[in-house]
Protein backbone atom coordinates (compact mmCIF):
# COMPACT_ATOMS: atom_id res chain seq x y z
CA UNK A 1 0.00 0.00 0.00
CA UNK A 2 1.37 3.36 -1.05
CA UNK A 3 1.40 6.07 1.61
CA UNK A 4 2.20 9.71 0.89
CA UNK A 5 2.27 12.59 3.34
CA UNK A 6 0.09 15.39 2.03
CA UNK A 7 2.16 18.61 2.24
CA UNK A 8 -1.03 20.69 2.31
CA UNK A 9 -2.67 19.27 5.44
CA UNK A 10 0.13 17.11 6.84
CA UNK A 11 -1.92 13.91 6.91
CA UNK A 12 -0.11 10.67 6.18
CA UNK A 13 -2.52 9.51 3.52
CA UNK A 14 -2.86 6.00 2.20
CA UNK A 15 -3.46 5.31 -1.45
CA UNK A 16 -7.20 4.83 -1.32
CA UNK A 17 -7.71 8.42 -0.14
CA UNK A 18 -5.51 9.78 -2.93
CA UNK A 19 -5.90 10.10 -6.64
CA UNK A 20 -2.99 10.08 -9.07
CA UNK A 21 -2.78 12.94 -11.53
CA UNK A 22 0.06 11.83 -13.81
CA UNK A 23 3.41 13.39 -14.63
CA UNK A 24 4.31 16.65 -12.89
CA UNK A 25 6.15 19.77 -14.10
CA UNK A 26 4.64 19.73 -17.57
CA UNK A 27 5.06 22.97 -19.46
CA UNK A 28 1.68 24.05 -20.74
CA UNK A 29 1.30 25.08 -24.35
CA UNK A 30 -1.85 26.58 -25.76
CA UNK A 31 -3.03 28.49 -28.84
CA UNK A 32 -0.14 29.89 -30.84
CA UNK A 33 2.28 27.11 -29.93
CA UNK A 34 3.70 24.74 -32.51
CA UNK A 35 2.06 21.37 -33.16
CA UNK A 36 5.13 19.69 -31.74
CA UNK A 37 4.93 21.62 -28.48
CA UNK A 38 1.21 21.04 -28.10
CA UNK A 39 1.58 17.32 -28.83
CA UNK A 40 4.38 16.90 -26.35
CA UNK A 41 2.50 18.80 -23.67
CA UNK A 42 -0.63 16.69 -24.12
CA UNK A 43 0.80 13.26 -24.83
CA UNK A 44 4.57 12.67 -24.65
CA UNK A 45 5.48 11.26 -21.25
CA UNK A 46 8.71 10.34 -19.49
CA UNK A 47 7.11 7.18 -18.04
CA UNK A 48 10.46 6.62 -16.34
CA UNK A 49 11.55 3.33 -14.84
CA UNK A 50 13.10 4.86 -11.76
CA UNK A 51 12.72 8.35 -10.33
CA UNK A 52 9.39 9.89 -11.29
CA UNK A 53 7.81 13.23 -10.39
CA UNK A 54 4.06 13.17 -10.35
CA UNK A 55 0.89 14.93 -9.28
CA UNK A 56 -1.48 13.63 -6.66
CA UNK A 57 -4.73 14.89 -5.21
CA UNK A 58 -5.67 14.29 -1.59
CA UNK A 59 -9.16 13.61 -2.82
CA UNK A 60 -10.73 12.07 0.31
CA UNK A 61 -8.84 14.45 2.60
CA UNK A 62 -8.16 18.14 2.20
CA UNK A 63 -8.95 17.95 -1.52
CA UNK A 64 -5.75 19.73 -2.58
CA UNK A 65 -3.19 18.87 -5.24
CA UNK A 66 0.45 18.22 -4.43
CA UNK A 67 3.56 16.66 -5.99
CA UNK A 68 5.47 13.51 -5.10
CA UNK A 69 8.85 12.05 -6.07
CA UNK A 70 8.79 8.28 -6.26
CA UNK A 71 10.77 5.41 -7.76
CA UNK A 72 8.62 3.39 -10.15
CA UNK A 73 11.10 0.51 -10.13
CA UNK A 74 11.10 -0.03 -6.34
CA UNK A 75 8.04 1.97 -5.15
CA UNK A 76 10.30 3.93 -2.79
CA UNK A 77 8.92 7.38 -1.97
CA UNK A 78 11.53 10.15 -1.85
CA UNK A 79 9.18 12.86 -0.66
CA UNK A 80 6.21 15.09 -1.36
CA UNK A 81 6.08 18.84 -1.92
CA UNK A 82 3.78 21.70 -2.78
CA UNK A 83 2.35 21.92 -6.28
CA UNK A 84 2.96 25.71 -6.29
CA UNK A 85 6.34 25.33 -7.95
CA UNK A 86 7.92 24.66 -11.32
CA UNK A 87 10.67 22.43 -10.00
CA UNK A 88 11.28 20.03 -7.11
CA UNK A 89 12.80 21.59 -3.95
CA UNK A 90 16.60 21.54 -3.73
CA UNK A 91 16.75 19.34 -0.62
CA UNK A 92 14.57 16.71 -2.26
CA UNK A 93 16.80 16.72 -5.36
CA UNK A 94 19.81 16.29 -3.06
CA UNK A 95 18.16 13.30 -1.34
CA UNK A 96 17.42 11.66 -4.69
CA UNK A 97 20.95 12.32 -5.96
CA UNK A 98 22.32 10.59 -2.90
CA UNK A 99 20.03 7.57 -3.25
CA UNK A 100 20.21 7.25 -7.03
CA UNK A 101 23.65 8.45 -8.18
CA UNK A 102 23.77 9.43 -11.84
CA UNK A 103 20.05 9.85 -12.03
CA UNK A 104 18.29 12.31 -14.35
CA UNK A 105 14.69 13.08 -15.31
CA UNK A 106 13.93 15.57 -18.06
CA UNK A 107 15.91 18.69 -17.08
CA UNK A 108 16.45 17.65 -13.48
CA UNK A 109 19.39 15.66 -12.22
CA UNK B 1 10.72 -30.32 -36.23
CA UNK B 2 8.84 -33.44 -35.31
CA UNK B 3 5.11 -32.88 -35.54
CA UNK B 4 2.90 -33.27 -32.53
CA UNK B 5 -0.02 -35.65 -33.08
CA UNK B 6 -2.11 -38.30 -31.35
CA UNK B 7 0.19 -40.84 -32.97
CA UNK B 8 3.28 -39.13 -31.52
CA UNK B 9 1.77 -39.27 -28.03
CA UNK B 10 1.07 -42.99 -28.43
CA UNK B 11 4.58 -43.61 -29.75
CA UNK B 12 6.22 -41.71 -26.93
CA UNK B 13 4.02 -43.38 -24.35
CA UNK B 14 5.45 -46.70 -25.50
CA UNK B 15 9.05 -45.53 -25.10
CA UNK B 16 8.88 -43.66 -21.81
CA UNK B 17 8.71 -40.24 -23.51
CA UNK B 18 12.38 -40.33 -24.48
CA UNK B 19 11.85 -39.11 -28.03
CA UNK B 20 10.51 -35.60 -27.59
CA UNK B 21 12.59 -32.75 -29.05
CA UNK B 22 13.15 -29.41 -27.39
CA UNK B 23 10.30 -27.15 -28.49
CA UNK B 24 12.82 -24.48 -29.50
CA UNK B 25 16.58 -24.42 -29.88
CA UNK B 26 18.78 -22.76 -27.34
CA UNK B 27 20.54 -19.99 -29.27
CA UNK B 28 23.37 -17.57 -28.69
CA UNK B 29 23.50 -14.31 -30.63
CA UNK B 30 25.10 -14.03 -34.07
CA UNK B 31 26.92 -10.80 -35.07
CA UNK B 32 24.13 -9.63 -37.32
CA UNK B 33 20.51 -10.29 -38.30
CA UNK B 34 18.18 -8.85 -40.92
CA UNK B 35 15.66 -8.14 -38.20
CA UNK B 36 16.00 -8.05 -34.43
CA UNK B 37 12.83 -8.15 -32.35
CA UNK B 38 13.11 -6.97 -28.73
CA UNK B 39 10.69 -8.80 -26.44
CA UNK B 40 9.66 -12.45 -26.64
CA UNK B 41 6.08 -11.94 -25.54
CA UNK B 42 3.20 -13.01 -27.75
CA UNK B 43 3.39 -9.90 -29.93
CA UNK B 44 7.15 -10.11 -30.52
CA UNK B 45 7.04 -13.83 -31.28
CA UNK B 46 4.00 -13.48 -33.56
CA UNK B 47 5.73 -10.63 -35.40
CA UNK B 48 8.77 -12.84 -35.99
CA UNK B 49 6.57 -15.77 -37.04
CA UNK B 50 4.70 -13.79 -39.70
CA UNK B 51 7.95 -12.17 -40.90
CA UNK B 52 9.07 -15.69 -41.74
CA UNK B 53 5.77 -17.17 -42.82
CA UNK B 54 4.24 -14.29 -44.81
CA UNK B 55 7.34 -12.42 -45.97
CA UNK B 56 10.13 -14.99 -46.13
CA UNK B 57 12.37 -13.03 -43.73
CA UNK B 58 13.99 -15.67 -41.54
CA UNK B 59 17.33 -14.26 -40.49
CA UNK B 60 15.67 -12.98 -37.33
CA UNK B 61 16.54 -12.89 -33.64
CA UNK B 62 14.08 -12.40 -30.82
CA UNK B 63 15.76 -11.02 -27.69
CA UNK B 64 14.17 -11.49 -24.29
CA UNK B 65 15.48 -10.08 -21.02
CA UNK B 66 13.77 -12.70 -18.88
CA UNK B 67 12.15 -15.85 -20.08
CA UNK B 68 9.94 -16.24 -23.11
CA UNK B 69 6.32 -15.39 -22.34
CA UNK B 70 7.20 -14.20 -18.83
CA UNK B 71 5.79 -10.71 -19.35
CA UNK B 72 2.12 -9.91 -19.76
CA UNK B 73 1.64 -12.77 -22.18
CA UNK B 74 2.03 -15.22 -19.29
CA UNK B 75 0.13 -13.04 -16.81
CA UNK B 76 -3.13 -12.24 -18.52
CA UNK B 77 -6.62 -13.61 -18.11
CA UNK B 78 -6.83 -14.71 -21.76
CA UNK B 79 -10.07 -13.09 -22.86
CA UNK B 80 -10.43 -13.03 -26.64
CA UNK B 81 -13.07 -10.88 -28.31
CA UNK B 82 -13.36 -8.39 -31.16
CA UNK B 83 -16.47 -6.37 -30.31
CA UNK B 84 -14.77 -2.96 -30.38
CA UNK B 85 -16.45 0.22 -31.54
CA UNK B 86 -14.15 1.86 -34.07
CA UNK B 87 -13.52 0.44 -37.54
CA UNK B 88 -9.71 0.16 -37.34
CA UNK B 89 -10.02 -1.72 -34.03
CA UNK B 90 -12.70 -4.07 -35.30
CA UNK B 91 -10.52 -4.84 -38.32
CA UNK B 92 -7.39 -5.83 -36.40
CA UNK B 93 -9.10 -7.52 -33.44
CA UNK B 94 -11.40 -9.51 -35.73
CA UNK B 95 -8.47 -10.55 -37.91
CA UNK B 96 -6.80 -11.66 -34.72
CA UNK B 97 -9.81 -13.56 -33.40
CA UNK B 98 -10.19 -15.38 -36.68
CA UNK B 99 -6.49 -16.34 -36.65
CA UNK B 100 -7.02 -17.82 -33.18
CA UNK B 101 -9.57 -20.21 -34.68
CA UNK B 102 -6.91 -21.96 -36.75
CA UNK B 103 -3.86 -21.25 -34.61
CA UNK B 104 -3.50 -24.75 -33.14
CA UNK B 105 -3.45 -26.24 -36.66
CA UNK B 106 -1.18 -23.52 -38.10
CA UNK B 107 1.37 -23.90 -35.32
CA UNK B 108 0.86 -27.62 -34.72
CA UNK B 109 0.58 -26.66 -31.07
CA UNK B 110 -2.57 -26.93 -28.98
CA UNK B 111 -3.33 -23.42 -27.76
CA UNK B 112 -6.67 -24.60 -26.35
CA UNK B 113 -8.66 -21.86 -28.06
CA UNK B 114 -12.11 -22.10 -26.55
CA UNK B 115 -14.71 -19.94 -28.32
CA UNK B 116 -17.12 -20.22 -25.42
CA UNK B 117 -18.64 -16.76 -25.83
CA UNK B 118 -18.14 -13.45 -24.03
CA UNK B 119 -20.85 -11.32 -22.39
CA UNK B 120 -20.16 -7.70 -21.50
CA UNK B 121 -22.87 -6.75 -19.00
CA UNK B 122 -24.83 -3.55 -19.36
CA UNK B 123 -25.64 -2.31 -15.87
CA UNK B 124 -26.58 1.32 -16.47
CA UNK B 125 -28.77 3.01 -19.10
CA UNK B 126 -25.56 4.51 -20.48
CA UNK B 127 -24.06 1.10 -21.00
CA UNK B 128 -27.24 -0.19 -22.62
CA UNK B 129 -27.09 2.64 -25.14
CA UNK B 130 -23.34 2.22 -25.59
CA UNK B 131 -23.53 -1.51 -26.26
CA UNK B 132 -26.52 -1.20 -28.57
CA UNK B 133 -24.44 1.25 -30.54
CA UNK B 134 -21.46 -1.13 -30.52
CA UNK B 135 -23.69 -3.99 -31.71
CA UNK B 136 -24.84 -1.84 -34.66
CA UNK B 137 -21.26 -0.81 -35.42
CA UNK B 138 -20.17 -4.46 -35.27
CA UNK B 139 -22.94 -5.45 -37.68
CA UNK B 140 -21.57 -2.93 -40.19
CA UNK B 141 -18.01 -4.14 -39.60
CA UNK B 142 -18.95 -7.77 -40.16
CA UNK B 143 -18.26 -8.73 -36.53
CA UNK B 144 -20.98 -10.97 -35.21
CA UNK B 145 -22.33 -9.60 -31.91
CA UNK B 146 -25.74 -9.19 -30.40
CA UNK B 147 -27.36 -7.09 -27.69
CA UNK B 148 -29.21 -9.49 -25.39
CA UNK B 149 -31.71 -8.97 -22.57
CA UNK B 150 -31.33 -10.02 -18.91
CA UNK B 151 -33.20 -13.34 -19.36
CA UNK B 152 -30.75 -14.41 -22.04
CA UNK B 153 -27.83 -13.35 -19.81
CA UNK B 154 -29.22 -15.56 -17.03
CA UNK B 155 -29.71 -18.45 -19.45
CA UNK B 156 -26.10 -18.21 -20.65
CA UNK B 157 -24.72 -17.78 -17.14
CA UNK B 158 -27.01 -19.21 -14.45
CA UNK B 159 -24.74 -18.25 -11.52
CA UNK B 160 -25.18 -14.55 -12.22
CA UNK B 161 -27.20 -12.30 -9.92
CA UNK B 162 -29.40 -10.09 -12.11
CA UNK B 163 -30.61 -7.85 -9.27
CA UNK B 164 -27.35 -6.73 -7.71
CA UNK B 165 -27.61 -4.24 -4.83
CA UNK B 166 -26.15 -1.37 -6.82
CA UNK B 167 -26.39 -2.16 -10.51
CA UNK B 168 -29.05 -4.55 -11.86
CA UNK B 169 -28.17 -6.37 -15.07
CA UNK B 170 -30.09 -4.62 -17.87
CA UNK B 171 -28.69 -6.69 -20.72
CA UNK B 172 -25.38 -7.39 -22.35
CA UNK B 173 -23.28 -7.39 -25.49
CA UNK B 174 -22.82 -11.02 -26.50
CA UNK B 175 -20.08 -12.25 -28.79
CA UNK B 176 -20.62 -15.98 -29.24
CA UNK B 177 -17.30 -16.42 -31.06
CA UNK B 178 -15.21 -14.80 -28.35
CA UNK B 179 -13.60 -16.90 -25.65
CA UNK B 180 -10.26 -17.83 -24.13
CA UNK B 181 -7.02 -19.64 -25.03
CA UNK B 182 -4.05 -20.92 -23.11
CA UNK B 183 -1.67 -17.96 -22.88
CA UNK B 184 1.60 -19.85 -22.34
CA UNK B 185 0.80 -22.15 -25.24
CA UNK B 186 0.39 -19.19 -27.56
CA UNK B 187 3.90 -17.97 -26.72
CA UNK B 188 5.39 -21.48 -26.80
CA UNK B 189 3.65 -22.41 -30.05
CA UNK B 190 4.96 -19.32 -31.84
CA UNK B 191 8.42 -19.81 -30.33
CA UNK B 192 8.56 -23.39 -31.57
CA UNK B 193 7.47 -22.36 -35.06
CA UNK B 194 9.97 -19.47 -35.17
CA UNK B 195 12.81 -21.71 -34.04
CA UNK B 196 11.81 -24.23 -36.66
CA UNK B 197 12.17 -21.55 -39.36
CA UNK B 198 15.76 -21.02 -38.18
CA UNK B 199 15.17 -17.94 -36.07
CA UNK B 200 17.14 -17.43 -32.84
CA UNK B 201 15.19 -16.93 -29.62
CA UNK B 202 17.69 -15.61 -27.10
CA UNK B 203 16.51 -15.54 -23.51
CA UNK B 204 18.18 -13.74 -20.60
CA UNK B 205 19.39 -11.18 -23.13
CA UNK B 206 18.45 -7.68 -22.07
CA UNK B 207 18.67 -4.84 -24.55
CA UNK B 208 20.49 -1.99 -22.80
CA UNK B 209 21.03 0.41 -25.68
CA UNK B 210 20.07 1.11 -29.28
CA UNK B 211 22.87 2.02 -31.67
CA UNK B 212 22.25 4.26 -34.65
CA UNK B 213 24.23 6.11 -37.30
CA UNK B 214 22.98 9.11 -39.24
CA UNK B 215 19.43 8.70 -38.00
CA UNK B 216 19.33 5.04 -39.02
CA UNK B 217 19.33 2.06 -36.68
CA UNK B 218 22.52 -0.03 -36.62
CA UNK B 219 21.88 -2.53 -33.87
CA UNK B 220 21.45 -3.04 -30.17
CA UNK B 221 23.70 -3.40 -27.14
CA UNK B 222 22.66 -6.24 -24.90
CA UNK B 223 23.73 -8.11 -21.77
CA UNK B 224 25.16 -10.68 -24.22
CA UNK B 225 27.10 -8.16 -26.33
CA UNK B 226 26.39 -6.00 -29.36
CA UNK B 227 24.12 -7.33 -32.10
CA UNK B 228 23.76 -5.60 -35.48
CA UNK B 229 20.59 -5.48 -37.53
CA UNK B 230 19.08 -3.81 -40.57
CA UNK B 231 15.71 -3.40 -38.90
CA UNK B 232 14.63 -3.33 -35.30
CA UNK B 233 11.20 -4.09 -33.86
CA UNK B 234 10.50 -2.93 -30.30
CA UNK B 235 7.74 -5.10 -28.82
CA UNK B 236 8.14 -4.79 -25.05
CA UNK B 237 4.71 -3.72 -23.71
CA UNK B 238 5.27 -2.16 -20.25
CA UNK B 239 8.90 -1.35 -21.03
CA UNK B 240 8.16 0.56 -24.24
CA UNK B 241 9.02 3.89 -22.64
CA UNK B 242 12.41 2.55 -21.56
CA UNK B 243 13.26 1.30 -25.06
CA UNK B 244 11.91 4.48 -26.68
CA UNK B 245 14.24 6.50 -24.48
CA UNK B 246 17.18 4.41 -25.71
CA UNK B 247 16.09 5.19 -29.28
CA UNK B 248 15.73 8.89 -28.47
CA UNK B 249 12.00 9.55 -28.50
CA UNK B 250 9.07 9.66 -26.08
CA UNK B 251 5.74 7.88 -26.26
CA UNK B 252 2.17 8.76 -25.32
CA UNK B 253 2.21 5.85 -22.88
CA UNK B 254 2.11 5.32 -19.13
CA UNK B 255 3.08 1.98 -17.56
CA UNK B 256 0.85 0.84 -14.73
CA UNK B 257 0.20 -2.37 -12.89
CA UNK B 258 -2.78 -4.58 -13.72
CA UNK B 259 -3.58 -7.41 -11.35
CA UNK B 260 -5.44 -10.70 -11.64
CA UNK B 261 -6.23 -13.61 -9.36
CA UNK B 262 -7.49 -17.18 -9.48
CA UNK B 263 -9.57 -19.15 -7.02
CA UNK B 264 -9.23 -22.71 -5.86
CA UNK B 265 -10.46 -25.14 -8.55
CA UNK B 266 -14.14 -26.00 -8.37
CA UNK B 267 -16.57 -28.04 -10.46
CA UNK B 268 -17.68 -26.53 -13.76
CA UNK B 269 -20.14 -23.73 -13.03
CA UNK B 270 -19.69 -21.20 -15.81
CA UNK B 271 -19.00 -21.85 -19.48
CA UNK B 272 -18.87 -18.28 -20.78
CA UNK B 273 -16.72 -15.25 -20.00
CA UNK B 274 -18.55 -12.45 -18.18
CA UNK B 275 -17.26 -8.89 -17.92
CA UNK B 276 -18.96 -6.36 -15.66
CA UNK B 277 -17.49 -3.02 -16.63
CA UNK B 278 -19.55 -0.78 -14.39
CA UNK B 279 -18.64 -2.57 -11.16
CA UNK B 280 -15.16 -3.30 -12.54
CA UNK B 281 -14.59 -7.01 -12.58
CA UNK B 282 -14.68 -9.98 -14.89
CA UNK B 283 -14.52 -13.75 -14.54
CA UNK B 284 -14.25 -17.01 -16.44
CA UNK B 285 -13.50 -20.59 -15.46
CA UNK B 286 -10.31 -22.27 -16.57
CA UNK B 287 -10.16 -25.88 -17.73
CA UNK B 288 -8.60 -26.74 -14.37
CA UNK B 289 -11.69 -25.35 -12.66
CA UNK B 290 -10.14 -22.20 -11.19
CA UNK B 291 -12.19 -19.04 -11.46
CA UNK B 292 -9.99 -16.54 -13.33
CA UNK B 293 -10.65 -13.01 -12.13
CA UNK B 294 -9.51 -9.57 -13.15
CA UNK B 295 -10.42 -5.93 -12.68
CA UNK B 296 -9.10 -2.45 -13.27
CA UNK B 297 -5.57 -1.06 -13.36
CA UNK B 298 -3.76 0.45 -10.41
CA UNK B 299 -3.60 4.21 -10.23
CA UNK B 300 0.05 5.17 -10.68
CA UNK B 301 3.15 4.51 -12.80
CA UNK B 302 4.75 1.28 -11.72
CA UNK B 303 7.30 -1.19 -13.09
CA UNK B 304 7.28 -3.71 -10.25
CA UNK B 305 4.71 -6.30 -11.45
CA UNK B 306 2.97 -5.84 -8.11
CA UNK B 307 -0.11 -3.87 -7.25
CA UNK B 308 -2.03 -2.54 -4.29
CA UNK B 309 -4.28 -4.78 -2.27
CA UNK B 310 -7.25 -2.44 -2.26
CA UNK B 311 -7.63 -2.96 -6.03
CA UNK B 312 -7.94 -6.69 -5.46
CA UNK B 313 -10.52 -5.96 -2.82
CA UNK B 314 -12.51 -3.77 -5.21
CA UNK B 315 -12.43 -6.44 -7.88
CA UNK B 316 -13.57 -9.17 -5.53
CA UNK B 317 -16.30 -6.92 -4.15
CA UNK B 318 -17.58 -6.33 -7.68
CA UNK B 319 -17.64 -10.05 -8.37
CA UNK B 320 -19.35 -11.00 -5.12
CA UNK B 321 -22.04 -8.54 -6.14
CA UNK B 322 -22.35 -10.04 -9.61
CA UNK B 323 -21.80 -13.70 -8.69
CA UNK B 324 -22.75 -14.24 -5.00
CA UNK B 325 -21.13 -17.72 -5.03
CA UNK B 326 -17.73 -16.03 -5.22
CA UNK B 327 -18.06 -15.08 -1.53
CA UNK B 328 -17.51 -18.74 -0.62
CA UNK B 329 -14.37 -19.18 -2.73
CA UNK B 330 -10.81 -19.19 -1.50
CA UNK B 331 -8.39 -17.32 -3.73
CA UNK B 332 -5.22 -19.19 -4.58
CA UNK B 333 -2.87 -16.83 -6.35
CA UNK B 334 -2.68 -13.16 -7.25
CA UNK B 335 -0.16 -11.34 -9.45
CA UNK B 336 0.42 -8.23 -11.50
CA UNK B 337 1.74 -7.29 -14.92
CA UNK B 338 2.95 -3.93 -16.21
CA UNK B 339 0.63 -2.71 -18.93
CA UNK B 340 1.33 0.07 -21.42
CA UNK B 341 -1.69 2.36 -21.57
CA UNK B 342 -2.29 5.00 -24.25
CA UNK B 343 -4.68 7.94 -23.99
CA UNK B 344 -7.23 6.55 -26.45
CA UNK B 345 -6.89 2.95 -25.19
CA UNK B 346 -5.76 1.85 -28.65
CA UNK B 347 -2.41 0.33 -29.55
CA UNK B 348 0.51 1.78 -31.49
CA UNK B 349 1.91 -0.05 -34.51
CA UNK B 350 4.23 2.44 -36.05
CA UNK B 351 7.40 3.62 -37.65
CA UNK B 352 9.44 5.76 -35.28
CA UNK B 353 11.61 8.87 -35.59
CA UNK B 354 14.59 6.50 -35.92
CA UNK B 355 14.86 5.08 -39.43
CA UNK B 356 14.62 1.27 -39.53
CA UNK B 357 13.19 1.12 -36.01
CA UNK B 358 9.56 0.08 -35.60
CA UNK B 359 7.39 -0.16 -32.52
CA UNK B 360 4.42 -2.25 -31.45
CA UNK B 361 3.02 -1.27 -28.04
CA UNK B 362 0.13 0.32 -26.20
CA UNK B 363 -1.98 -2.83 -26.05
CA UNK B 364 -2.39 -2.03 -22.40
CA UNK B 365 -4.89 -4.18 -20.60
CA UNK B 366 -6.21 -5.99 -23.66
CA UNK B 367 -3.57 -7.25 -26.04
CA UNK B 368 -3.62 -11.00 -25.55
CA UNK B 369 -6.58 -11.28 -27.90
CA UNK B 370 -4.63 -9.26 -30.47
CA UNK B 371 -1.45 -11.34 -30.61
CA UNK B 372 -1.87 -13.01 -34.02
CA UNK B 373 -3.45 -10.00 -35.77
CA UNK B 374 -0.90 -7.62 -34.31
CA UNK B 375 2.00 -9.89 -35.26
CA UNK B 376 0.58 -10.15 -38.77
CA UNK B 377 0.29 -6.36 -39.12
CA UNK B 378 3.65 -5.58 -37.51
CA UNK B 379 5.48 -8.10 -39.69
CA UNK B 380 3.91 -6.54 -42.77
CA UNK B 381 5.06 -3.08 -41.67
CA UNK B 382 8.62 -4.23 -40.95
CA UNK B 383 8.89 -6.19 -44.21
CA UNK B 384 7.59 -3.36 -46.41
CA UNK B 385 8.87 -0.38 -44.40
CA UNK B 386 5.31 0.95 -44.43
CA UNK B 387 2.27 -0.01 -42.37
CA UNK B 388 -0.27 -2.03 -44.31
CA UNK B 389 -4.06 -1.65 -44.14
CA UNK B 390 -4.44 -3.28 -40.71
CA UNK B 391 -1.80 -1.09 -39.04
CA UNK B 392 -2.17 2.20 -40.92
CA UNK B 393 -4.56 3.87 -38.46
CA UNK B 394 -2.43 2.95 -35.43
CA UNK B 395 0.59 5.13 -36.22
CA UNK B 396 2.18 7.40 -33.62
CA UNK B 397 1.23 10.44 -35.72
CA UNK B 398 -2.41 10.01 -34.80
CA UNK B 399 -1.75 11.82 -31.52
CA UNK B 400 -0.25 14.80 -33.31
CA UNK B 401 -3.10 14.84 -35.82
CA UNK B 402 -5.86 14.39 -33.24
CA UNK B 403 -7.03 11.27 -35.07
CA UNK B 404 -7.68 9.13 -32.01
CA UNK B 405 -9.15 5.66 -32.08
CA UNK B 406 -11.24 6.07 -28.98
CA UNK B 407 -11.89 2.72 -27.34
CA UNK B 408 -12.27 3.95 -23.79
CA UNK B 409 -15.80 2.53 -23.76
CA UNK B 410 -14.95 -0.83 -25.30
CA UNK B 411 -12.01 -1.12 -22.95
CA UNK B 412 -13.89 0.29 -19.95
CA UNK B 413 -12.57 -2.39 -17.67
CA UNK B 414 -9.24 -4.04 -18.16
CA UNK B 415 -9.56 -7.23 -20.16
C1 LIG C 1 -3.36 -9.17 -15.21
C2 LIG C 1 -3.53 -8.98 -16.69
C3 LIG C 1 -4.69 -9.44 -17.31
C4 LIG C 1 -4.87 -9.29 -18.68
N1 LIG C 1 -5.98 -9.82 -19.26
C5 LIG C 1 -6.13 -9.78 -20.60
C6 LIG C 1 -7.23 -10.43 -21.23
O1 LIG C 1 -8.06 -11.06 -20.56
N2 LIG C 1 -7.34 -10.36 -22.58
C7 LIG C 1 -6.44 -9.67 -23.34
O2 LIG C 1 -6.62 -9.61 -24.54
N3 LIG C 1 -5.37 -9.07 -22.77
C8 LIG C 1 -5.18 -9.10 -21.43
N4 LIG C 1 -4.09 -8.50 -20.84
C9 LIG C 1 -3.15 -7.74 -21.68
C10 LIG C 1 -2.15 -8.65 -22.36
O3 LIG C 1 -1.56 -9.51 -21.42
C11 LIG C 1 -1.04 -7.83 -23.03
O4 LIG C 1 -1.58 -6.79 -23.82
C12 LIG C 1 -0.19 -8.71 -23.94
O5 LIG C 1 0.17 -9.90 -23.32
C13 LIG C 1 1.04 -7.96 -24.35
O6 LIG C 1 1.91 -8.84 -25.01
P1 LIG C 1 3.33 -8.36 -25.44
O7 LIG C 1 3.95 -9.45 -26.19
O8 LIG C 1 3.22 -7.03 -26.10
O9 LIG C 1 4.06 -8.06 -24.05
P2 LIG C 1 4.80 -9.04 -22.97
O10 LIG C 1 4.20 -10.39 -22.96
O11 LIG C 1 4.84 -8.27 -21.72
O12 LIG C 1 6.21 -9.17 -23.63
C14 LIG C 1 7.18 -8.15 -23.62
C15 LIG C 1 8.50 -8.79 -23.32
O13 LIG C 1 9.52 -7.83 -23.51
C16 LIG C 1 10.55 -8.15 -22.60
N5 LIG C 1 11.43 -6.99 -22.43
C17 LIG C 1 11.18 -5.82 -21.81
N6 LIG C 1 12.26 -5.03 -21.83
C18 LIG C 1 13.24 -5.70 -22.48
C19 LIG C 1 14.60 -5.41 -22.81
N7 LIG C 1 15.18 -4.26 -22.47
N8 LIG C 1 15.30 -6.35 -23.49
C20 LIG C 1 14.75 -7.54 -23.84
N9 LIG C 1 13.47 -7.86 -23.55
C21 LIG C 1 12.72 -6.96 -22.88
C22 LIG C 1 9.78 -8.51 -21.34
O14 LIG C 1 10.58 -9.28 -20.45
C23 LIG C 1 8.60 -9.28 -21.89
O15 LIG C 1 8.78 -10.68 -21.89
C24 LIG C 1 -3.88 -8.63 -19.46
C25 LIG C 1 -2.71 -8.16 -18.84
C26 LIG C 1 -2.52 -8.34 -17.47
C27 LIG C 1 -1.25 -7.85 -16.83
ZN1 LIG D 1 -4.25 16.87 2.39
Amino acid sequence: MLTLTCPCCGVKAEESELHGGGEAHLTRFGPGSSEEEFHDYLFARENAKGVHFERWRHVHGCGKWFHAARCTATLQVFGTYSAQTTEPPADLLATIREKRPGWSWRDFS
Amino acid sequence: MKRYSAFAIAREALRQHTGWDRAWRKASPKKKYDVVIVGAGGHGLATAYYLGKNHGIRNVAILEKGWLGGGNTGRNTTIIRSNYLQDPSAAIYEKSRSLYETMSQDLNYNVMFSPRGVIMLAQTEHEVRGYRRTAHANALQGVETQFIGPEKVKELCPIINLDGPRYPVLGGLWQARGGTARHDAVAWGYARACSDMGMDIIQKCEVTGIRSEGGKVRGVSTSQGDIDCDKLGIVVAGHSGVLAKMAGFRLPIESVSLQALVSEPIKPCMDVVVMANTVHGYMSQSDKGEMVIGGGTDGYNNYTQRGSFHHIEETVRALVETFPMVSRLKMLRQWGGIVDVTGDRSPIISKTPLDGCFINCGWGTGGFKAIPGSGWATAEMIARNEPGPLAAAFGLERFREGRFIDESVAAGVAH
